[in-house]
């Protein structure tokens, strides 16, 4: 079980792989996370699923290097196997015939808003996705985003490819031309999410982000997740990982992302230590 | 054989204690606390059982183990015959004769507690099922018919084991599904190490798997597939997933960065073994000044965790007083030991936190007890005006979990109470769904590790009654 049947290398620091897991496949919608763990001493960390395939029993996972967990990721190949790997956990996301809505992806969330766009399109909508990152080179699954939408819009920070600038500028001329989009998924850095939230709030948009807490079970059972919406404290890992983002405490929720930093380096420049004397990767995002 | 020795005698013999770990070497270590007994102890202490006609011990124990009997074995030092007397119905007797509250069951019926000795029952259980591990003694493997018949038990804790090696013995296909990447429920991510050392819980799980059962980790049933399509799969089903979801207090602050649920901080530290980071990857945050809110046996063992983790100071924060503490004596005894400080009649109201998100103290109000509630302790009241602010910059909420609604809302038909448990016949662990069962806290809330062992039994019973009858979940 749970093994690396491919493995892509999308950027220096980007990795695409299929892993085998055909119940988790089975099950699976879009929007869901699964949680994994590379080997018995690791980590439990949850990844967004970027893709499935139910007949071949295969979930497709997207990650970025920005820690140990996921350097050591990286470092495995076609037929390794990971020691664990659940799910699909989180409620899934609500997919209706809304009429035109966007799909907004930065970094490593492109994969996340794919089955997404995909599942949305399939239910009849006009999905524009606008996709976005530092540079060209981390533009991630561009033929994959343009299948699964309507339309393609991608900006880059530094101009190096599509639109230079933010996705948030493209979503803002969207939200003025268009008075009919309904609705707005954005995944991806917390603050590229919170400001979609800025962007849409005089639109009064339906915008809908896909949280990525620090999680140990993933199944409700430790609040290591919970962030407060609306003033209430909901659990992303059964009451999301989708929520309206108006709503959310994005400062308290940037505080929890930062919990562990300390011990993360810590651990990270460890193993770099013990395995991999250069800095190659070593970027933070 | 050691010597019968007369009842006078017997009589006015002492209990004899527990050897233990030394207060202050233990608060640096995670080493079990309590060393168990020597043979020689064992049988000295086996040799005070009065061996009673109409032994009462026995109707205090859930597992329903033949106490005397094995108590005679080991006064006749055939260690093994004790060891297979009492795995005719415990099938966990390392982890029960450490975990169960004795004083509330076997002993409090023992007629020497009169005297305040009871023979110390759960310490002969352990000694027992120490020795047969240590000297690589098995259960021998029940004679049985195999059923063509499958059995589904979702949760590998103390109730899911019990009724999956009851019903293995009674030779049925048991497939036993775990959410973790780890058999065992509350025995691995709950209790810690100190407590209940993992090897052992590996141990029993194993000796289960001997018997015939099957353990499925990584499968989150509600979530990996639905209790209603496991249905279609198998005759029956026991649903005995825990009382899983944390409570908070609903304060201010609680979400801070250094406040954790009970289950979060013991998962890390237990389960993921953040103790040992950075060896193992999952990192975990130890202020200088932990308070647990809650008095439970949960937090006694989040409070301990923190002092062993290098917390400084390390407190219990308990709204009542010392006499409605609910935890076990003893964990309350190993606590103070050590040197945790407890505050009581002492209510949190706020968290205090930083611009960081980083806590800072706790606001907290002191109370007084006034007449008794609806549980017959006296009701806390807090006294206006008496805020203080108590230094801390960590929080452990243990103040009770409920349940997760995962598995329950992926099975129609099985009816819920307004908490979320599930609601059984209390004689055969039935739910309002014919085939499905249900035991362990996710019928009552969360008790203690023997009270699921007793409901893995009565539903192991039921079940077998419900498959020989010819019934099944499966449509034909």
């Amino acid at each position: 079980m749970y093994q690396i049947v491919q493995k892509e290398k999308l950027h220096e620091i980007i990795y695409s792989m299929w892993i085998e897991a055909p119940q988790v496949a089975q099950s699976v919608q879009p929007g869901q996370f699964i949680i994994l763990m590379v080997k018995e001493k690791g980590e439990r960390i949850p990844l967004t699923v970027a893709d499935f395939d139910r007949e071949k029993g295969l979930i497709r996972i997207v990650f970025q290097i920005v820690g140990k967990t996921t350097e050591e990721l990286s470092t495995l190949e076609e037929g390794d196997r990971l020691f664990s790997f659940i799910g699909p956990l989180g409620r899934k996301s609500e997919i209706e015939h809304y009429g035109t809505v966007v799909t907004v992806g930065g970094g490593t969330g492109i994969a996340c808003i794919h089955p997404i766009s995909r599942a949305l399109k399939e239910a009849g909508n006009k999905v524009i996705s606008i996709i976005g990152a530092r540079t060209k080179e981390l533009i991630i699954m561009e033929e994959e985003l343009r299948e699964a939408s309507s339309y393609l819009w991608i900006t880059t920070d530094d101009g190096s490819y599509g639109r230079q600038g933010f996705v948030t500028q493209v979503l803002k001329e969207l939200l003025e031309q268009d008075k009919t989009i309904k609705k707005v998924w954005s995944i991806g850095p917390a603050i590229m999410m919170r400001v979609t939230c800025e962007t849409t709030r005089p639109y009064a948009v339906d915008t809908l982000v896909s949280l990525n807490s620090v999680m140990v079970d993933g199944t409700g059972m430790c609040g290591s997740c919970r962030v407060t919406m609306g003033g209430e404290t909901k659990f992303v890992c059964t009451d999301g990982p989708e929520f309206d983002g108006q709503l959310v405490d994005w400062i308290e929720f940037m505080h929890r992302l930062s919990r562990y930093q300390e011990a993360e380096k810590r651990s990270w420049d460890l193993y770099h230590e013990l395995n991999h004397p250069c800095t190659c990767g070593r970027r933070t995002n | 054989m050691a010597e019968m020795i007369p009842v006078k005698e017997r009589t006015r013999r002492e209990q004899v204690p527990m050897p233990e770990q030394d207060p202050r070497q233990r608060i640096h270590n995670f080493r079990e606390v309590p060393l168990g007994y020597t043979r020689e102890q064992a049988i000295y202490e086996a040799q005070r059982c009065l061996q009673c006609k109409r032994p009462k011990c026995k109707e205090g124990c859930p597992a329903e183990i033949n106490i005397p009997q094995f108590i005679q074995k080991i006064v006749e030092e055939d260690f093994a015959a004790a060891y297979f007397e009492i795995l005719k119905t415990d099938n966990l007797p390392a982890i029960t004769g450490r975990v169960c509250p004795q004083e509330e069951q076997c002993q409090k019926y023992c007629i020497l507690e009169k005297q305040k000795k009871p023979i110390a029952i759960g310490r002969l259980e352990r000694f027992v099922a120490d020795w047969a591990r240590e000297n690589d003694i098995h259960g021998e493997l029940p004679a049985v018919t195999p059923q063509r018949q499958k059995v589904a038990v979702v949760g590998s804790g103390p109730a899911g084991l019990t009724c999956a090696a009851d019903l293995a013995k009674l030779g049925y296909q048991v497939d036993l599904f775990e959410a973790l990447h780890r058999a065992g429920g509350v025995l691995v991510y709950g209790i810690p190490e100190f407590r209940l050392p993992k090897t052992i819980v590996e141990y029993e799980i194993k000796e289960i798997e001997r018997l015939g059962v099957k353990v499925i980790t990584d499968f989150v049933v509600g979530a990996t597939l639905s209790v209603d399509r496991l249905a279609q799969d198998y005759d029956a089903i026991f649903l005995a997933n825990g009382a899983g979801a944390p409570h908070f207090m609903n304060i201010p602050g609680e979400n801070l960065n250094e406040v954790y649920s009970a289950n979060e901080f013991l998962t890390r530290s237990n389960l993921m073994k953040a103790y040992a980071f950075p060896e193992y990857d999952t990192p975990i945050k130890i202020g200088k000044k932990a308070a647990t809110i809650g008095a439970g046996n949960v937090a006694m063992d989040s409070a301990r965790t923190a002092l062993r983790l290098g917390a400084e100071k390390s407190y219990i924060v308990y709204r009542r007083s010392r006499q409605e503490v609910p935890a076990r004596e003893e964990e309350v005894h190993h606590a103070e030991e050590e040197g945790i400080i407890f505050h009581f009649l002492t209510l949190p109201i706020k968290i205090l936190g930083d611009d960081q998100g980083k806590v800072v103290g706790m606001e907290c109000l002191k109370m007084e007890l006034g007449e008794p509630d609806e549980s017959g302790r006296r009701r806390p009241i807090p006294i206006p005006g008496s805020n203080f602010s108590l230094e801390v910059d960590m929080v452990i909420d243990a103040i009770g979990t409920s349940a997760n609604p995962i598995v329950a809302r992926s099975a129609t038909g099985v009816e819920t109470n307004q908490w979320g448990y599930f609601v059984v016949e209390e004689e055969t662990k039935a739910t309002s769904r014919t085939g499905i069962f249900a035991g362990g806290d996710i019928i009552r809330g969360s008790a203690t590790v023997i009270s699921a062992v007793g409901d893995g039994k009565v539903a192991a019973r039921a079940i077998e009654e419900f498959l020989s009858s010819g019934k099944s979940l499966r449509r034909r």
